[in-house]
């Protein structure tokens, strides 16, 4: 079968139609779970399996706020191990390359499906290789909360990484020896989830801040550690020092501020990226010189934003994830910086927030003709990543723009076809390169604000043949045909299939 | 003889050619899967220009572009000693 894109899907699973198309069905909700147990303190992984009688062809969940320094996940599977459970799923908000014992678990049959929003590393690569005997599902940020609420994804049993929580069971992500800040991911599965534990390091008296509520968990195991903080967030999250991306970055922010979307009360997200996070301190500096106060920065949140809402230029933060040590301190002081849930953030059915986003701006791994992005894979098919909030922000944001070097180490950024679309063309309104801007042909609108620009305004094939030019026409790939996985758009049907290579 | 040129810099490549009594082109490169027949016409093309043949032709590849490729090889060549 073949979806609205020409994009081939397996029988039996839902065909993509259009990023609207959720706006045709009704918000599907399961009821809440609340625990009556109160007798919660547990000291071990083993003892938790035991109560929970954890066993064959669960599914179990976790988050990735402690990213590449999580020993959650990890300790899970090592039990996992030790009991030799076979046929689980794993519904993991993101795995990272040191949950690398997935890998084992995964060829011994213990691990057959995943469902995961983003996913780099080793477990990717044996993924790509055609590993894991069911099926890789990759969902995005606001799906997968949307899945969880409508009962799509059932979780037996959520494992809640928690920096710190009180003996029955509340937590907070920036108490403890190892914050990561908000805990945005794991809202839905603390809700929806059959039974929740809450896994932590410090058990306190009091909490700070409140963002994991304790009539909601089954368990609070207490565990020498949850992670390695070093791998949990950066210091410092850093504006890039390349000139190509400062020079897309300044352009992006000319390119904004010509379309009108700069603006006081606008809102924006960016990523923790270098050429990103440059775009956010451009657009600080415009709106200090025009004088301008935005209304909102969302997402992943990082020291960028958190100085514009103590500068006064922003009024409030919407923060899903924090990037570094600034945003944790900014959530911990700051009355206007708030959580958001992973489905306030981008859950189509739940007026998420990514619908109120002047502006948005995404990476590509590729991008093709038809604006199509891929973040998921690299050029040669291997998995390397996934939506995150990508698709979710690119549909909700009045312009999604995307900047990208033309090439990277002779690898061409644009493609006449990307090898697995994530995000569908159709959500896509401009590409910034450092050898022009095309802008989707779709926005007339913006293209007619556009007529007196001095910017370079291309078209997108015209950037493709310059491009090529130095890099020549790429060699087209040959994959495999075995499905290894599937990528699920925010709204549970399939955009594209990802294959063996 | 024996000559060697360029970085194993992103972007770039290290050639290194030797005297030989036949042609023979080693490539690894990161982007082979794309550009493998790419590069092999580029140096092919640049061994024509120095009217050479039977060499022993290494190159490690960081992605380097046509010009760099040329560049680096003429070079390689010529400092052959």
């Amino acid at each position: 079968m073949k979806n609205s894109l020409g994009r081939k899907v397996p029988n039996g699973y839902p065909l993509f139609e259009a990023s609207n198309a959720f706006e045709k069905k009704k918000r599907v909700l399961i009821s809440e779970v609340k625990t009556k147990n109160k007798d919660k303190l547990v000291n071990s992984y083993a003892e938790v399996f035991e109560k929970l009688e954890i066993k064959d062809g669960m599914t179990l969940s976790f988050h990735h706020h402690l990213r590449n320094g999580d020993q959650v996940l990890n300790a899970c599977m090592e039990e996992v191990k030790r009991r030799d459970l076979k046929n689980l799923t794993i519904a993991a908000s993101a795995i990272f390359p040191n949950n690398e014992i997935l890998v084992e678990l995964i060829k011994n049959k213990n691990v057959t499906n995943i469902y995961t929003n983003y996913l780099n590393g080793p477990v990717a690569e044996a993924i790509s290789h055609g590993e894991l005997e069911g099926m890789l599902i990759m969902q995005t940020h606001g799906g997968r909360a949307r899945a969880i609420e409508a009962g799509e994804l059932k979780i037996d049993v959520a494992f809640i990484a928690t920096p710190a929580a009180t003996k029955s069971g509340g937590g907070s992500g920036v108490d403890g020896k190892n914050p990561c800040g908000v805990l945005g991911y794991p809202i839905p599965d603390m809700l929806y989830a059959k039974k929740k534990v809450v896994v932590t390091d410090s058990l306190v008296d009091k909490l700070t801040i409140t963002d994991i509520k304790h009539e909601y968990i089954d368990y609070v195991l207490k565990v020498d550690s949850i992670g390695d903080s070093k791998g949990i967030v950066s210091g410092t999250t850093q504006v890039t020092f390349d000139p190509i991306g400062l020079k897309i970055a300044k352009d992006a922010t000319h390119l904004l501020y010509e379309l009108g979307v700069i603006k006081d009360g606008f809102s924006m997200q960016t990523g923790a990226g270098g050429t990103s996070l440059a775009v956010a301190s451009f657009v600080r500096e415009k709106m200090i010189k025009e004088k301008i106060k935005g209304k909102m920065a969302s997402g992943g949140i990082t020291s960028y934003f958190v100085s514009m809402l103590e500068e006064g230029l922003i009024e409030e933060i919407r923060d899903v994830q924090c990037f570094d040590l600034e945003a944790i301190r900014s959530y911990k002081e700051n009355e206007k910086h708030y959580l958001m849930s992973a489905s306030k953030y981008a859950n189509p059915y739940d007026n998420p927030v990514v619908n109120d986003l002047s502006f948005m701006i995404l990476g590509a791994t590729e991008i093709d003709l038809d604006f199509n992005v891929n973040v998921t894979t690299s050029s040669n098919g291997v998995i390397m990543g996934g939506s995150g909030g990508h698709s979710d922000a690119a549909y909700g944001a009045e312009i999604a723009l995307v900047v990208a070097k033309t090439m990277n180490a002779r690898i061409p950024i644009i493609k006449k076809a990307v090898t697995t679309i994530t995000t569908p063309g159709s959500d896509i309104d401009c590409l910034v390169t450092e050898r022009g801007i095309a802008i989707n042909p779709k926005r007339k609108d913006l293209l007619e604000k556009l007529k007196n620009s001095k910017l370079k305004i291309v078209s997108i094939e015209e950037l493709m043949e310059e491009t090529y030019k130095f890099t020549r026409e790429p060699k087209p790939l040959e994959l495999k045909s075995k499905v290894v996985g599937l990528v699920e758009y925010r709204d549970g049907t399939i955009i594209d299939s990802l294959y063996q290579v | 003889m024996k000559g060697i040129a360029g970085t194993l810099e992103s972007n770039d490549c290290l050639i290194t050619v030797e005297t030989s009594d036949k042609l023979e082109i080693i490539i690894n490169s990161p982007v082979a899967y794309l550009y493998e027949d790419e590069i092999k016409k580029t140096i092919l093309e640049v061994l024509k220009n120095e009217k050479q043949e039977k060499l022993k032709i290494v190159m490690e590849d960081k992605g380097a572009l046509d010009y760099t490729i040329r560049a680096r090889l003429i070079v390689a060549i010529r400092r052959m000693k």
